[in-house]
C-alpha cells in the first residue's frame, strides 16, 4: 500500500512549470530515489510534499489522507519529516537542542520533557554524534551538521523521511557513513524518499528510482532499469 | 550548585525594593518607579523580539493603549481593574496586529510596527477632534508609592513570565524561529501561532505599565501617549544590556534609565548628546552589551577556564 501518493502535481513559478503534472507513489518500507539534472524540480517536489509550497494543481495524499496545501508543522506531525539541500540546523543551538526540538514539537502524540530528552540522546547516539552533543551546530563539520538534521527529522518520529541531497558536499568516507545511516534508518522501519546526485549511493540503497527533467517525470524503475534507460542517459549526457 | 545564591539575592533585592518607599524621598520613589517601568518595557520587548529576531517597534503603541485605557476608565473603575484592562486591551491589539503582520519578515515587520504607532496616534487625535471635541484628557491622581508598588508588582509578573517562557519548550521554539523559521516549521512547530501568542503576551505588560504610568502624568494627549521614544528606548536598552541572558535587558534598562534621568537633571541641554555618545561607545566596544562585559571580566578572573569551544 502506498504511504505517499501524488496525482497530477503541478507547481508554476510565474510562467515556469517547476513541477508539471507529476504522478508518484512511495510504498511503505521502500527507499525511493529522486534524480534529475539541476533545476529539474526535485527540491520543489519535496517542498510541495512537506508543505513549504502549495501546488497549483493536483493532490498529494499521505496514508490515504489528503495533505495538499496543509501547513508544514501539520504535515510534520502527521509523520513526514525532511532535511534540506543546504543544511538548515539551528546554528547557535547545541546539537542536542536541535534534536530535542524535533522530539518536543514534531511528535503527534506529544511528549514529556524527560522523554523528549531521552529520545534526543538516543538519536544522537544513533547518528553517531554523542561526543559533540553540547557543541553549537554551527561549529560542526558539514557532515555532522547533516547528521544533526537527520536526527532532528527522526526525532519527530516520521513514517516517511524526505532526504534532500544528504550526501552532497561530503567526502568519500562521509558518503559511505551516510549510506550506512540510510540503511539503518530503513531497518528501523522508516520509509525513505531521497534526492541524490551521488549515483553510487542512489544505485546501491534505492529500491526504485524516479527521474525528473524540466519538471516532468521521464522515467521510473529499478536502479538497473534506470541505469540502462536510453532517455535517462540522454538527459544526463546529451544526445 | 553555583546558582543556589541567585534566588536568595533576588529575594533580597525584592525586599529592598519593597521597603524603598518607606524611607526615601518622593523623588527617589518616582525615579525608581520610572526605572522599573523601563525594565518592564525592555524585558517584555525581549520576550518576543529578543528570541525571534523580529524587530518590533510597537511598544509605544501598546504602552499608549495602556495610558489611554487609564485616562478613559481611571475615574470609574478601581485601579487594579484599570491596570488589568490596560494590559488586556494592548494584548488584544497585539493579537490583531500579529495575525495581520507576522507574515512579514525582517525590515518590513519593523516598518509596519513603526507605522502602527503613528497610525494609532493620528487615529486617536482625529477621534478626539471629530467626535469628542477634546484634545487630551486628565488622568485620575494616585499617590506615588501606590504607583511604585503596582509597577513593582507588574515587574515581578513580567520577570516570572519571561523566566518561565525562556526555560520552557516554547523558549527553545522561539529561539529556533529566530535562527531558522523555515526549519522550525518543518520540525513541527506551529510558528505562526507561537509568534502571535508570544507577541500578545509581551504586550500585556507594556499595556499594564502604561496604565499605571498614566496616573503619574495627570494629563495626557496622543502625543504624550504614543511617543515613539517608548518604542526605541526598550530596543536600545536591550542592546545596551545584551540579550543573551535574562539579566542583560534588566541591567541594560536599569543602568540606561538611571543614566538618562541623571543626565536630564544634570545636563538638561546636552543630555541627548551624552546619551548618544554612551550608546555609540556601547555598540562599538560592547558587542554583547553589559552582559558581554561581565562575562569577559569573569573569564579573566577565573583564568579562562570556560575556553572550551
Amino acid at each position: 500500500m502506498p504511504i505517499l501518493e501524488g496525482e497530477g502535481v503541478t507547481k508554476h513559478f510565474g510562467g515556469l512549470a517547476a513541477v508539471s503534472n507529476v504522478d508518484f507513489n512511495v510504498d511503505q518500507g521502500e527507499v525511493v530515489g529522486l534524480i534529475g539534472p539541476n533545476g529539474a524540480g526535485k527540491t520543489t517536489l519535496f517542498n510541495l510534499i512537506s508543505g513549504a509550497l502549495v501546488p497549483n494543481e493536483g493532490a498529494i495524499r499521505f496514508n490515504g489522507q489528503n495533505i495538499t496545501g496543509a501547513t508544514p508543522h501539520k504535515i510534520c506531525k502527521m509523520g513526514v519529516a525532511r532535511t534540506f539541500q543546504s543544511v538548515r540546523v539551528f546554528p547557535n543551538m547545541p546539537a542536542f537542542e536541535n534534536v530535542l526540538l524535533g522530539s518536543l514539537f514534531g511528535c503527534s502524540t506529544g511528549m514529556s520533557s524527560a522523554a523528549a530528552a531521552r529520545e534526543a540522546t538516543d538519536l544522537l547516539e544513533f547518528v553517531g554524534l554523542s561526543a559533540v552533543r553540547g557543541t553549537p551546530a554551527k561549529d560542526l563539520t558539514l557532515g555532522n551538521q547533516k547528521r544533526v538534521e537527520v536526527a532532528r527529522a527522526l526525532a519527530t518520529k516520521p513514517e516517511l523521511l524526505l532526504l534532500d541531497e544528504l550526501m552532497a558536499g561530503l567526502n568519500a568516507t562521509e558518503v559511505a557513513e551516510a549510506m550506512e545511516l540510510v540503511t539503518r534508518i530503513r531497518e528501523e522501519g522508516t520509509t525513505i524518499f531521497m534526492i541524490e546526485h551521488v549515483m553510487k549511493a542512489i544505485m546501491s540503497v534505492c529500491d526504485r528510482i524516479m527521474v525528473l527533467h524540466h519538471g516532468e517525470k521521464i522515467a521510473e524503475g529499478t536502479p538497473e532499469e534506470i541505469a540502462a534507460s536510453k532517455t535517462v542517459i540522454e538527459v544526463y549526457l546529451g544526445e | 550548585m553555583t546558582k543556589v545564591w541567585v534566588p536568595g539575592l533576588l529575594l533580597i533585592i525584592l525586599v529592598l525594593l519593597a521597603a524603598l518607599p518607606l524611607r526615601s524621598t518622593e523623588y527617589t520613589v518616582v525615579l525608581v518607579a520610572t526605572i522599573l517601568m523601563f525594565i518592564i518595557l525592555t524585558v517584555s520587548w525581549v520576550i518576543f523580539s529578543g528570541s525571534t529576531g523580529y524587530l518590533s517597534l510597537a511598544p509605544a503603541a501598546f504602552f499608549g493603549v495602556g495610558i489611554y485605557t487609564s485616562a478613559v476608565l481611571g475615574m470609574d473603575l478601581p485601579l487594579p481593574v484599570v491596570v488589568c484592562i490596560g494590559g488586556l486591551a494592548s494584548s488584544c491589539l497585539a493579537l490583531v496586529v500579529g495575525a495581520v503582520t507576522l507574515r512579514l519578515r525582517g525590515i518590513y515587520f519593523a516598518i509596519f510596527t513603526f507605522g502602527l504607532v503613528e497610525l494609532i496616534k493620528n487615529f486617536v487625535l482625529w477621534w478626539e477632534i471629530q467626535r469628542t471635541g477634546t484634545r487630551g484628557r486628565f488622568v485620575v491622581l494616585v499617590d506615588n508609592s501606590t504607583i511604585y508598588y503596582v509597577m513593582l508588582a507588574i515587574l515581578v509578573v513580567t520577570l516570572l513570565t519571561a523566566y518561565f517562557i525562556r526555560r520552557s519548550r516554547y523558549g527553545l521554539a522561539l529561539q529556533s524561529i529566530g535562527e531558522d523559521e523555515h526549519a522550525a516549521a518543518h520540525a513541527g512547530i506551529n510558528v505562526t501561532a507561537l509568534k502571535i501568542a508570544t507577541f500578545a503576551i509581551s504586550a500585556i505588560f507594556m499595556g499594564a505599565a502604561g496604565a499605571i504610568y498614566a496616573m503619574q502624568l495627570t494629563y495626557i494627549d496622543p502625543f504624550i501617549s504614543f511617543n515613539l521614544n517608548y518604542s526605541f528606548l526598550p530596543v536600545l536598552m536591550a542592546i545596551f544590556g545584551g540579550m543573551g541572558q535574562l539579566y542583560g535587558p534588566i541591567l541594560g534598562a536599569a543602568v540606561f534609565a538611571y543614566l538618562r534621568e541623571v543626565l536630564i537633571t544634570e545636563f538638561p541641554y546636552h543630555y541627548m548628546l551624552i546619551l548618544g555618545i554612551v550608546l555609540l561607545i556601547a555598540i562599538l566596544f560592547l558587542p554583547n552589551g553589559l552582559v558581554g562585559l561581565i562575562q569577559r571580566a569573569r573569564r579573566r578572573a577565573f583564568g579562562g577556564q570556560h575556553a572550551n569551544t
